[in-house]
């Protein structure tokens, strides 16, 4: 087996090893709930002797834990996460929309952030310590410092309230009206987001381009009478490539958490401000299956920028260690 | 490996001290370091004022943060309620003054814990046999996969909103990443030839763990400590916006913001001011944070140190 | 240069002056410090001229300042540097970049980091030929590569062409920035010591390569280094700078036979001598970096010589005879000491043997791995009482894992019986009884490795103390004083911190710590590489004495051959994992008897 094969599928592996673990994580939290589900879900009811039992045995709760979790997860792989407590519908058809909507926001916030970065982050390099540097470097350290709710108000401060009032405060997404035509609601998370996850990226980028011109290879580049434009695109930028890749994915991947406060915030109906809900309510089976889709985004995301770092690299891709 | 034939010539490297010169300890020069540069004093200053704002607001607080003092919502009125009233009636210069200690006090505290646990595990991984640096790193990797937040909640839906549970989780989540740094300093250190040679000494392991590798690691955690700082303040007030913190009546600046937000429009201070004391409450400390990194990294450079 | 023939001497006309350099100036910046300063160079045609310097020197800037080029951090702040009459630091830009890779060229110290990463060689041949306009297709360019690579004896198929430069080992990345550098038939080639990370016997042919390569174009070339014994053999002419000033400059026969600065002098005296007639001398002190140089002579407080006038003012430059400098108030008498008064002849009884010879470690039969692979084959060698014993090899012989292996510091599977005074020891340090451990001590390469920055002097050499012995405060300060002592350091540095001391210092810190345990046998693990040639002779000579005055065993590992000599009785020669000769020092090196220790013997460069 070529040895790049043999690497990506040991990478492959152990994401599904983390994921696994995950999910044991995720049933296993829900496990140490005090009382139980079956009296949570009955409340008064619970009273009932006869009703609490069948619903214990309907729940599956008499069965030891292993087996509850098996169980579970069996469902979970077939895209089963069980009924909601509060809406007492299948979870899967009430996540579906929702994860349609904080997807597009997030590709909408990636969209935004990435050549933002790219950009920011190779002039300030080339332009080290000038006054666009520096002031870029102040508009990174604060932004990246503040909490996203507290972006998120500022920005509610000033577009929607007293300065303007251009963009609506909160987003009601129609679910009747396609998502296309509604863009004007994802503006403000989106930009929100946008400015949580940029400064990072921006200032990484920075820094692994500026280690990029200052090496060796750069230096010799140029001591062979290259002109610098060649310097730049043929010598620095494909090693460039790999920390830009690690980075990038690395910080999206955060936003898979950070469209929780932001999505609350703007009452933007996607898994985030669901899960805030469902925390608030109890609703188990609804935060299982949030935690865990968002846990795999996480994990997929890491490992979609391993496999690609690999792939870029050459000393990688030839097994190298 | 290790026949390797290596020459230096460090030539552009210029030693940061001689005989000559009295050297401090290497915390004093990364301090000393940090303080020079402007943006370090800013923070400070910052930081420092906030913290004293929250620790004597409540002794200057002209009323009680759940006192009624006019109807919800009205309009600021010089000298008697400096910033209007809230959702519900209450003075809301007070619910500022009294709003800040439970922020910063679980922040700190959570930043703490985290700390403690992921200094811990760096160290035991990066310094402890294969097998053993493996199977933590996997379990890590777990705890890495939530986002801090999401795995915060997912507690929080079991347990219910408690504050020493919001303390632990965020600290618990923190731990991972202070972890990996910690790590990578512990293997970088492990390798050099002090410890080998504490090793041919017969020196037991956990001697070498804080005597030897523990002191050269110290630098980097310095700034981690300030940069997790930034993010337990960020997280504790979104939980408390979230509604998962502080619960009413209590005065909490990240539960105010939320409490006050419909009325965005008419009354602005109660979201506007613990926006703004947050917001450049983490700014000071990112900046403190970033202070600390230059400066170990100019020192790293000057004296070959690190 | 002058040619003699049958009919009697002859003066052929001298080749012209390719490049010309003055008053070069180099600091640092932002501060502003210099690093070089008023350095004047002349090469001509076909010329090799061989810049010589330790660290702190400036040599290294110089070179790139060739190119008009320096790293961020320092910057030209003065003088002309000419190539066929054209001044390169007032030229422009685009201008520039016609020179470089052009009329001058460049070969770096590390190719494995000069070579970009992310491009197969073939480009970064390819590329040096379009962007000057050599050849009007790219057949005609890739002919030129492969003949490039004919020359520098690289295999030209385009499977190889087609690597990464980490596929190539260090030896032929060398060998691929040196073909670069001779493609478009520069002028002017620099060469910034770039054999420095290389074997000895890769050394050797690369040298070889740029040799032939120089005559048979004509080149002019700066070859930069700190070993005078690679550039006697290379260069026609030699300057030698110290403290970021050029102080000594003169073909090399005028050098060797009669230098007329201290330092060259004391230089060449502390050059490990292969033949064993010489006796290594080194220079006490160390030089003063940036910033920290004194008015007056730098050289003046480890010179011999020093007169009041040295203290105050830089000796400016003076002539001895045509194409001969020297910077020095006192050169006519330094040239006028008979050259043999700076050789010391070496005591031969050192090699002696002794009369009774008690074994102290014994190794039966010891194969070592490195995890799945075997590194060590099958070796059997003894270390006797008061003797110290050298393992010679290259990079990958196996001497350091060896040495590791008897130290216990070698933390993977061993098979085969090692043994100290006549019991087995256990493979791993902190298995065995602390008498054991007390007994052999281990001194380490890197002198910036081996000490924790951390701690004091004095927190340093009281581990072993506190860890052996059962001391009071005041015990240990006198066994530290005590031991410091005996490495020739004041007991002032007991405060300071390694990073204040220099490399010379605190490699005998690293000694001085080892012998705190009082031991009996001593490890020196190539504890001079990473040292100037001057304080190596230094610390060489000190743990000669040690050794003997203390009767310890000690086992030397060195990868130049040289040394050897100077320090031990008996040699092990290693190839591979496999010792391939054994015996007295004398006698393997007078007569050598494996191919292996003869080939070594003749690519080890001498003066």
């Amino acid at each position: 087996m070529p040895p790049l094969l043999k690497l990506i599928l040991i990478r492959i592996g152990l994401g599904i090893l983390t994921l696994f673990l995950v999910s044991v994580v995720v049933f296993a939290a829900t496990q140490a709930l005090p009382g139980d589900t079956a009296r949570a879900i009955l409340g008064k009811e619970a009273a009932n002797v006869a009703r609490y039992e069948a619903l214990r045995e309907q729940l599956g709760l008499n069965q030891p834990v292993a087996q509850q979790y098996v169980s579970w997860l069996g469902g979970v792989v077939v895209g089963d996460f069980g009924n909601s407590l509060v809406q007492k519908e299948p979870v899967t058809q009430l996540l579906a929309r929702r994860v349609a909507n904080s997807f597009v926001l997030v590709a909408i916030a990636a969209l935004l952030s990435i050549p933002l970065s790219l950009l920011l982050g190779s002039i300030t390099a080339l332009r080290r310590d000038g006054k666009f540097d520096i002031s870029v470097s102040i508009g990174s350290l604060s932004l990246a410092a503040l909490p996203e709710f507290v972006t998120g108000i500022i920005l509610i401060l000033l577009f929607a309230t007293q300065v303007f009032t251009w963009l609506p405060a909160v987003s009601h997404v129609d679910p009747t009206v396609p998502i296309f035509e509604q863009l004007d609601l994802f503006i403000l998370p989106a930009i929100t987001l946008t400015l949580a996850v940029a400064p990072y990226i921006t200032r990484i980028l920075r820094a692994s381009t500026i280690e990029v011109l200052e090496s060796e290879y750069v230096m010799m580049a140029r001591l062979k009478g290259l002109p610098e434009r060649l310097v730049l695109n043929r010598h620095a930028v494909p090693n460039a490539l790999a920390p830009a890749i690690q980075v990038t994915a690395l910080n999206l991947a955060w936003l898979a958490g950070g469209v929780v406060v932001v999505e609350f915030l703007f009452a933007f109906p996607g898994i985030g401000s669901l899960l805030v809900d469902s925390v608030a309510n109890r609703d188990m089976p609804m935060v299982q299956a949030i935690c865990l889709i968002i846990a795999a985004v996480y994990v997929l995301a890491n490992l979609t920028a391993d496999i690609l770092t690999i792939l870029v690299s050459p000393r990688l891709r030839t097994g190298l260690r | 490996m290790n026949d390797e034939i290596i020459v230096s010539d460090s030539e552009l490297i210029e030693p940061a001290v001689t005989h000559a010169d009295v050297r401090r300890s290497e915390w004093l020069m990364i301090i000393a370091e940090a303080w020079r540069m402007r943006r370090t004093k800013i923070g400070v200053a910052i930081f420092g004022g906030i913290v004293l704002l929250a620790v004597i607001g409540p002794w200057i607080a002209p009323y009680s943060p759940t006192e009624f003092v006019a109807p919800p919502y009205s309009a600021p009125a010089p000298t008697a309620m400096w910033l209007g009233s809230d959702y519900i009636g209450h003075d809301v210069l007070t619910r500022v003054l009294y709003g800040g200690r439970t922020v910063i006090l679980l922040a700190l505290a959570a930043t703490v814990i985290g700390l403690g646990l992921g200094v811990t595990l760096g160290l035991i991984t990066g310094y402890a046999r294969r097998w053993i640096d493996e199977s933590v790193m996997r379990i890590l990797d777990v705890v890495l996969a939530f986002p801090q937040i999401v795995l915060t909640l997912l507690f929080v839906s079991v347990l219910g909103p408690r504050l020493w549970l919001i303390v632990l989780m965020v600290g618990i989540s923190h731990a991972p990443r202070i972890a990996r740094v910690a790590r990578a300093a512990t293997l970088e250190v492990a390798q050099r030839d002090f410890v080998r040679a504490a090793e041919a000494f017969g020196v037991p392991r956990r001697k070498i763990l804080f005597n030897e590798i523990l002191p050269s690691i110290t630098s980097p955690l310095l700034v981690e400590f300030g940069l997790r700082l930034t993010y337990s303040i960020g997280l504790i007030a979104a939980l408390s916006f979230l509604g998962f913190g502080m619960q009413p009546p209590a005065a909490d600046w990240g539960l105010m913001i939320n409490e006050n937000r419909l009325g965005i429009v008419i009354q602005p201070w109660p979201v506007f001011v613990p926006v703004l004391l947050i917001g450049i409450l983490t700014i000071a400390t990112n900046l403190i944070a970033d202070g600390l990194g230059r400066a170990l990294i100019g020192i790293e450079r000057d004296t070959g140190v690190g | 240069m002058e040619t003699v023939s049958a009919a009697g001497p002859t003066k052929s006309p001298e080749p012209e002056v390719v490049l010309n350099v003055e008053g070069l100036r180099i600091v640092l910046d932002p501060s502003g410090l210099d690093i070089d300063d008023d350095v004047t160079l002349v090469i001509r045609r076909g010329e090799v001229l061989g810049l010589v310097g330790e660290s702190a020197s400036g040599k290294t800037t110089v070179a790139t300042s060739l190119l008009d080029y320096q790293r961020r951090g320092a910057k030209i702040a003065g003088g002309r540097v000419e190539i066929d009459g054209k001044d390169i630091l007032s030229m422009r830009p685009a201008a520039l970049r016609t020179i470089r890779g052009g009329a001058i060229s460049y070969v770096p110290q590390d190719s494995s980091a000069a070579l970009n990463p992310a491009l197969r060689i073939e480009l970064q041949l390819m590329e040096i030929l379009e962007v000057h306009g050599f050849g009007a297709s790219s057949a005609e360019r890739e002919a030129r590569v492969a003949q490039m690579m004919a020359e520098v004896v690289l295999p030209s198929d385009k499977a190889f062409l087609r690597r990464y430069p980490h596929q190539l080992s260090g030896g032929q990345q060398q060998r691929v920035a040196i073909a670069m550098a001779f493609a478009n038939r520069p002028k002017v080639i620099v060469l910034d010591e770039p054999t420095t990370a290389l074997d000895v016997t890769t050394q050797a042919h690369v040298l070889d390569t740029v040799r032939d390569l120089t005559k048979s174009y004509g080149v002019a070339a700066l070859y930069v280094t700190h070993d005078l014994a690679v550039v006697s053999n290379l260069a026609d002419r030699i300057a030698v700078m110290y403290a970021g000033r050029v102080i000594e400059t003169g073909t090399r026969d005028e050098l060797f036979a009669a230098g007329c600065h201290p330092y060259t002098r004391k230089l060449l005296a502390s050059i490990p001598d292969i033949t064993g007639e010489r006796a290594l001398r080194g220079i006490p002190g160390w030089a003063p970096r940036p910033g920290k140089r004194p008015t007056g002579c730098a050289f003046t407080p480890r010179c011999d010589w020093a007169v009041d006038r040295c203290h105050e003012e830089f000796p400016p430059v003076e002539e001895p005879s045509a194409g001969r400098r020297v910077r020095c108030w006192r050169w006519k008498e330094v040239r006028a000491q008979a050259a043999d008064l700076d050789i010391h002849l070496r005591d031969k009884s050192l090699s002696a043997r002794g009369a009774e010879e008690t074994t102290v470690i014994s190794v039966r039969d010891v194969t070592a791995f490195y995890q799945r692979k075997e590194i060590l084959h099958g070796i059997t060698t003894s270390l006797s009482e008061r003797r110290c014993l050298s393992l010679v090899g290259e990079s990958g012989s196996g001497k350091t894992t060896l040495a590791r292996c008897i130290a216990g510091l070698h933390p993977h599977k061993i098979v085969g019986d090692i043994d100290f005074g006549g019991k087995a020891l256990s493979r791993d340090a902190r298995d065995r009884p602390r008498a054991t451990r007390q007994a052999i001590q281990y001194i380490f390469q890197s002198p910036y490795s081996s000490l924790n920055p951390r701690k004091t002097i004095g927190q340093i050499l009281s581990q072993p103390l506190r860890v052996f012995f059962d001391l009071s405060r005041d015990e240990m300060e006198g066994r530290m004083e005590k031991v410091l002592e005996q490495v020739a350091l004041d007991s002032s540095l007991l405060s300071r911190y390694p990073d204040q001391l220099s490399g010379g210092e605190r490699q005998r810190v690293a000694i001085a710590r080892g012998l705190a345990a009082e031991p009996t046998v001593l490890i020196c693990d190539e504890v001079t590489s990473w040292l100037d040639v001057s304080v190596q002779a230094a610390v060489i000579e000190l743990l000669a004495a040690l050794q003997r005055d203390m009767g310890l065993s000690m086992l030397f590992v060195t990868h130049n051959l040289a040394l050897v000599r100077s320090i031990a009785q008996e040699v092990a020669v290693m190839n591979e994992g496999r010792i391939v000769e054994y015996g007295l020092v004398d006698a393997v090196l007078d007569d050598p008897q494996a191919d292996y220790t003869k080939k070594l013997l003749s690519d080890t460069p001498t003066v």
